[in-house]
């Protein structure tokens, strides 16, 4: 009878072993997919915020998309390392080339022709105080990339310039975006206003900075 | 009363600050080797040092020169010996030399941050340099040359 008895509780054994290596599996892949969400969503403590909202993020994030990908964003952010020009995106004149810190090389540095403020006149330099392309090190490409592409770069902190959410949401309002609607004569602005791409892109930030599928 | 600091001497200038430097240099201070060329910084005639970057003096304003240093083409070596300069003489670089200024100033900058600059590195820095002679080539050997020179040359 004995015998018997620990012959039970040696066929229960595993089947306890089972359950509880499941649970275990259970809780392992629910704490992965959380924090997979979590990472596309951002690096702070606020992406556990309860009024994210995937739908209405995606949304907001492709009336942002339009903005940056307009040349007055887009033109500073190249796929190669010339800065570009114009509505067509042509490489800028001059063989302009961004450097290491993104404020070109030698004597063809933004800043030589660029000053803290616009130049006055149809097609001149345009100018603010940090004008510049991102760096060698991060280049943060806007060209050819696609919505699903840019917003996730965007919320990747080891690709958008190591900001989180707040310093996203801080970004939008500097002066070089700003710059991006004041560009002076001769130059088409962004198709939204300065104040509704501020809505659009806290939006699509504070609702959980969700990308559109691919 | 805006106060620079001209190759190494002290100016105050009553001028409209929003006057640019191009002017200052050349019609209130009467120093006429920086020259105008596109005045919208395209050509980069007007190039000259401030606080050591070649910048267009025909866009930048006398308020952002305020209080800092600016070097042009009469200050770039107390004895016109720079090795951009002597180069220069020796193998007839300019033409009409009216943009020349200019491309000594820029290729100073490149020479200072890159030693030894490849054709490339020089491509890179003067492209922003307009020269209607077309004299690209020379300046091209002409900067090769210098970088030589400097190597043991010692600027007065």
């Amino acid at each position: 009878m004995k015998q018997q008895s620990e012959t039970k509780w040696h066929l229960l054994f595993p089947l306890k072993t089972m359950i509880a290596m499941a649970v275990i599996l259970l809780a392992i892949s629910m704490t992965f997919a959380f924090r997979s969400r979590t990472q596309i969503a951002g690096n702070t403590k606020s992406d556990n915020a309860i009024n994210t909202d995937s739908v209405e993020s995606v949304k907001a994030f492709m009336q942002v998309y339009k903005v940056l990908m307009s040349p007055a964003c887009m033109n500073c952010h190249p796929a190669g390392d010339a800065p570009l020009q114009g509505l067509d995106g042509h490489p800028h004149t001059m063989n302009v080339k961004r450097g290491k810190d993104g404020t070109g090389l030698y004597a063809v540095k933004c800043s030589n022709c660029h000053q803290p403020q616009n130049t006055p006149g149809l097609h001149t330099p345009p100018g603010s105080p940090d004008w510049q392309l991102p760096p060698e090190n991060m280049k943060m490409i806007f060209q050819g990339r696609t919505p699903h592409q840019l917003a996730l770069q965007l919320m990747n902190y080891n690709q958008n310039g190591h900001k989180n959410k707040v310093q996203l949401i801080a970004h939008a309002r500097t002066a070089l975006v700003k710059k991006g609607w004041d560009l002076g004569e001769g130059r088409i602005q962004p198709p939204m206003s300065y104040s509704a791409f501020v809505s659009v892109w806290d939006e699509w930030i504070n609702k959980g900075g969700y990308a559109p599928g691919k | 009363m805006i106060s620079l600091n001209i190759n190494q001497k002290p100016y105050q200038v009553d001028v409209d600050p929003n006057m640019p430097l191009l002017w200052v240099i050349r019609d209130v201070i009467g120093l006429t080797g920086t020259k105008y060329g596109c005045g919208v910084a395209q050509c980069g005639a007007c190039t000259v040092h401030l606080n050591g970057e070649a910048v267009r003096s025909c866009v930048t304003k006398v308020s952002r020169a305020n209080g800092q240093k600016i070097v042009t083409i009469e200050g770039l070596s107390e004895n016109n010996d720079h090795p951009l300069q002597l180069t220069w003489q020796k193998i007839d670089v300019p033409q009409c030399g009216y943009c020349h200024s200019g491309q000594i100033m820029s290729a100073a900058v490149l020479l200072r941050e890159n030693p030894n600059p490849t054709d490339k590195d020089i491509d890179e820095a003067m492209s922003g340099n307009i020269c209607r002679c077309g004299t690209y080539l020379r300046i091209r050997k002409g900067i090769h040359m210098a970088a030589e020179m400097q190597k043991t040359h010692t600027i007065s």
